[in-house]
């Protein structure tokens, strides 16, 4: 309602400043006229004359010329005196007391959208949404807003990090981490709690950059579990599965026996110490998920196939892991990424004659060695 | 509340313009002077609407209110709150909010201030400017709302570019702004006088201020924008004559030579004509790069015809003010009264000259702009026009527009004495022709012409202080006499000396930039030195920085000249998260008025870095000289005194200084 009113106090300003000079019939008639400037520029010679800046023949050449505009001014100007017309004013005053209100609403009643409150994030962050979540994130908002002022609480980070991981806001809790030992300084924990938000936001994949963080990590301290068991993680992303083995066994040698993470890692234990062949991405595992739903089994596969696309791009040589995705683009029936995935895959072991000839062997079995 | 009120302000800002539009016009014919003050109490009411409009955009920014679309796009929650506020103008529809604020800005004045003008002139103008108002509010209001709301507010903006996060924008547009709007002023005068059919002398001394504020912020506007340039975008270059700086230069020169001729017009009631169709032309050039800039044009043709409504809109407007103007003036300029005569050599015939070799100059930016876009459109060749072009074309008209400056002040009006003022001029011709043999003997690098250039600027400051020294009977006159006749002497005199000597500065700065600067490329190590014109760079190292809404990667370096440590320099580049976009923060070390500049490239796998380093000797006097002009704009401007020409009468023989 407050907006209506508003809008009507407006209206009423703009209409009254057309009706007001109408209303006053133009009585003050300060106006200037090129008389005026022309006396002016006389005085103003008198001026430079006394002060020495022009000469007395030149002064009275420029009165001359100056005279002779006046005149002519004079005589022009005379001929306009002022009329009033009251039929024309009557005419302005209907225009603006009718024809305005009528045009803005007009135009602003299709383009605006009145019933829509202001939003303002200050509002929002109060808790205005029902539900967890919202809170969550509004008591994130305000721990950034509190970290905008004073970036350099290391201790804010430290609590931000986390929650906004478990948010799924991985780019923004690596940023957290950073500032976290920028500020906290480091410590192995820290390094492997980044390293590990480096890795969910690549979805998973253990990338350089996340690697160099737990071998950071591990080198600060070489017992620390997270570390470990993502550096066993990265090896086993890298078909060292031997590698993977080893750390992770290790690892549980050390391990107190009541580690809340023992299963964990002895289950990805399982999976490579085992022997069996890698699950992902076998013709099994795509064949067992035609059991799922539709929707799960798509996104399943399509998160594996990205995430082995992903790691390959950063380690091209595995010609068993190209050899896989091109298998499972062809699966899925996508000929043309299988196409470019085995260029790429050309590209990089272009430099091995050895795995090139694997490679092209492999692509040949698949049935695309054009 | 406030962003429905901001929206409805701005309609009500065109509701007014048009009643302004009309109004005031049936006024004047009528003679009616009610009607006729309808256009002084309209204006500022748009005034009042426009701005309380573009004040709630502002604080929609500013309060992050992601429920409007514009805010959304273009801002951030953990954005610097400056930033926030100069986002406003960072994107399309909020920069063209601000242009219709200028606009009514200007409108507002002449209604508060125009109480010397004759009444009917006034309202002539207001309407004219009503028009040019209208057209732009229907074209924010249809193509480019920046009031369109979401109805399902995002917890997040997506940021403003992070180019443009920086102190620069926040005043290069403003200024610009100014500058272009302001000669709507002058435009609207113009077409007053037309439709009136009278101009006179009276004419030009009331558009003169106009015309001065407004060149004077387009002139610090171009300079704002070319440093802006130098030091943000991290190549060291000031000036690339892109198509959007050629958009705001065409203006600047047509604006330049409007000014002297509005200056003849004033003082001595000649080429009338002439200045009318400069203002015209002037306006014209500024609507032309708002439509360059706006329409998206100048990305690609192609782009621009994707999505079209904004460029055709723009494009009508441009026509239908362009093109009506010019029909109008067509129609009217015969009806017009012809000045007073002159002979050629004179003040009036050297203004003349300034006027052919600087629209000469504005004709060839326009056709270096436009000739692209006319080949990409009709033979589908893309193809762009640079450098050498300019240099061929651009270059040896200023070059002669420099030789002839130090002659105009010094010629007499109606009949001047060339040869004399060649004497007068012969010491500074002097001192020219002694630097270039210095630099010469000096430098013996370079460009064979660098040295000739830069005895071209001395031959301009010198010529300037020539004029000073004779007005003032400086070494003639006792002492005592020379300061009071300084006194004496008009502001608008000491306006131009400054403003010329100006145009020197900036010569010698753009010769030495782009003769001897040094550079040097190449990817550094910690604890690597580079070598540039005999300063020692150090880099100590990297670092990580956290910024408020980006990332940032600094690297230290010391700087030491002959071993002595002089400072250090921390050049960066930031990633802005939310756009996924970097920056190359650029470290500038002024020393005088050269400058040290340093800018990264890209970190290697082994932890080096690629650095720009550049030593550009005298690079800041391409932008004091700018400032000097726009001050002795100022000073010109601050002269309240009416202009009169003194002429030289015939018959008189004795050698006397022309009155300024």
């Amino acid at each position: 309602m407050t907006l209506w009113f508003v809008f009507a106090l407006m209206t009423v300003a703009a209409i009254f400043a057309v009706l007001w000079p109408l209303g006053r019939g133009g009585r003050d008639q300060n106006q200037g006229s090129e008389v005026t400037v022309y006396k002016d520029q006389l005085v103003e010679i008198e001026h430079d004359l006394a002060a020495g800046l022009i000469a007395r023949p030149e002064a009275e050449a420029a009165r001359v010329e100056i005279s002779r505009r006046l005149l002519a001014a004079d005589s022009s100007e005379s001929a306009l005196a002022p009329t009033s017309n009251l039929k024309w004013r009557r005419a302005a005053a209907v225009l603006a007391l009718v024809g305005l209100p009528l045009l803005a609403a007009a135009i602003y009643v299709p383009l605006g959208s009145p019933a829509l409150r202001d939003f303002p994030l200050a509002q929002r962050e109060r808790g205005s949404g029902p539900g967890m979540a919202q809170s969550l994130e509004n008591l994130v908002a305000q721990v950034e807003q509190h970290l905008e002022k004073n970036p350099t609480d290391g201790r804010g980070w430290n609590v931000l990090a986390p929650v906004l991981e478990r948010l799924g806001r991985f780019d923004e809790a690596v940023r957290a981490y950073r500032n976290s030992i920028t500020y906290n300084g480091e410590s192995a924990e820290r390094r492997s709690d980044l390293g590990e938000a480096i890795a969910a936001a690549a979805g998973g994949v253990v990338t350089a950059d996340a690697k160099t963080e737990f071998e950071r990590a591990h080198a600060l301290d070489a017992d620390d579990p997270k570390a470990n068991y993502f550096l066993g993680l990265a090896a086993e992303q890298d078909g060292r599965k031997d590698d993977a083995a080893n750390i992770w066994r290790a690892l549980l040698a050390k391990a107190p026996a009541d580690a809340p993470w023992r299963p964990l890692v002895q289950a990805s234990l399982a999976r490579v110490g085992g022997g069996g062949t890698m699950p992902a991405l076998s013709n099994e595992t795509i064949a067992a998920s035609k059991d799922m739903n539709e929707g799960d089994r798509n996104a399943m596969v399509r998160s594996m196939v990205e995430r082995l696309a992903t790691r390959l791009k950063q380690n091209g040589d595995d010609v068993d892991g190209w050899l896989r995705l091109v298998r499972a683009y062809l699966v899925m029936g996508d000929r043309d990424k299988a196409r470019g995935a085995s260029t790429d895959a050309r590209q990089a072991v272009a430099n091995d004659s050895e795995r090139l000839r694997q490679l092209n062997e492999g692509l040949k079995n698949l049935g695309l060695d054009g | 509340m406030i962003a429905e009120a901001g929206h409805y302000a701005l309609v009500l800002a065109l509701a007014l313009a048009l009643i302004q539009s009309f109004v005031p016009l049936i006024g004047a014919r009528l003679r009616d002077p009610a009607l006729m003050n309808v256009a002084r109490s309209t204006a500022l009411a748009q005034l009042l609407f426009v701005g309380a409009s573009f004040i709630a955009l502002v604080t929609l920014h500013v309060s992050s209110d992601f429920s409007v679309a514009n805010v959304y796009e273009n801002s951030h929650s953990m954005k610097p709150l400056i930033y926030k506020i100069t986002g406003v103008w960072g994107n399309h529809e909020g920069s063209m909010l601000l242009w219709v604020s200028i606009l009514a800005l200007f409108g507002g004045l002449v209604a508060a201030f125009g109480n010397n003008l004759p009444l009917s002139l006034r309202a002539h103008v207001l309407s004219v400017q009503a028009w040019i108002a209208s057209a732009f509010y229907l074209f924010i209001l249809i193509t480019s709302n920046p009031f369109l709301r979401i109805a399902n507010p995002p917890i997040e903006g997506r940021d403003l570019n992070p180019v443009l996060q920086d102190i620069g924008l926040a005043v290069h547009p403003p200024m610009l702004y100014l500058g272009y709007v302001g000669f709507s002023i002058s435009f609207s005068f113009a077409i007053a006088a037309l439709i009136e059919g009278r101009i006179d002398a009276a004419w030009a001394r009331w558009v003169r201020p106009w015309t001065l504020v407004a060149w004077i912020f387009l002139t610090l506007g171009i300079a704002m924008g070319s440093y802006w340039a130098y030091y943000e975008l991290g190549w060291g270059g000031w000036w690339f004559w892109d198509p959007v700086e050629n958009a705001s230069l065409m203006p600047w020169l047509a604006g330049t030579a409007l000014l002297h001729s509005a200056l003849v017009m004033e003082k001595r009631n000649a080429l009338k004509v002439w200045t009318i169709l400069l203002s015209i032309l002037t306006f014209s050039l500024s609507l032309l790069g708002t439509f360059l800039v706006r329409s998206g044009v100048i990305t690609s043709v192609h782009a621009f015809a994707n999505d079209p409504t904004r460029g055709v809109f723009i494009l009508l407007i441009l026509c239908l003010f362009i093109g009506g103007s010019l029909s109008l003036f067509a129609g009217r300029a015969t009806s017009l009264k012809q000045g007073g005569l002159f002979a050629p050599i004179s003040r009036e015939g050297a203004l003349v000259l300034n006027n052919l070799l600087l629209t000469v100059a504005c004709a060839v930016v326009l056709f270096g702009t436009l000739y692209p876009l006319a080949m990409e459109v009709l033979a589908d060749f893309k193809m762009s026009v640079g450098a050498p072009f300019y240099n061929l074309t651009f270059v040896p008209l200023f070059a002669l527009l420099l030789l002839a400056v130090p002659f105009g002040p010094m010629l007499a009006w109606k009949r001047g004495d060339l040869l004399g003022v060649t004497q007068r001029l012969l010491a500074a011709g002097v001192a020219g022709l002694v630097v270039v043999a210095i630099v010469w003997a000096w430098t013996r690098g370079g460009s064979a012409l660098a040295p000739l250039a830069i005895g071209l600027g001395v031959f301009v400051i010198a010529g300037v202080v020539t004029d000073l020294v004779e007005r003032t009977g400086l070494f003639r006159l006792p002492f005592a006499t020379t300061l009071h006749r300084a006194r004496g002497l008009p502001r608008s005199a000491w306006g131009t000396a400054f403003a010329h000597a100006g145009l020197g500065i900036a010569l010698i700065g753009i010769v030495c930039e782009t003769t001897w600067n040094s550079e040097y490329i190449a990817t550094m190590k910690p604890n690597d030195v580079a070598q540039v014109a005999g300063y020692d760079l150090k880099l100590d190292g990297l670092l990580e920085r956290q910024g408020p809404n980006y990332r940032e990667m600094v690297a230290q370096f010391q700087v030491s000249k002959g071993g002595e440590p002089l400072s250090v320099m921390t050049p960066s580049k930031r990633s802005f998260t939310t756009r996924g976009a970097s920056t190359t923060e650029a470290a500038l070390l002024t020393r005088g008025a050269s400058q040290l500049y340093i800018s990264l490239g890209d970190v290697t796998a082994e932890g080096a870095i690629a650095v720009r380093i550049y030593h550009k000797p005298f690079v800041l006097l391409i932008w004091w000289g700018p400032v000097l002009m726009a001050f002795g704009g100022v000073l010109s401007l601050s002269d309240r005194r009416l202009r009169v020409g003194a002429p030289k009468p015939a018959r008189a023989k004795q050698r006397l200084q022309p009155a300024e």
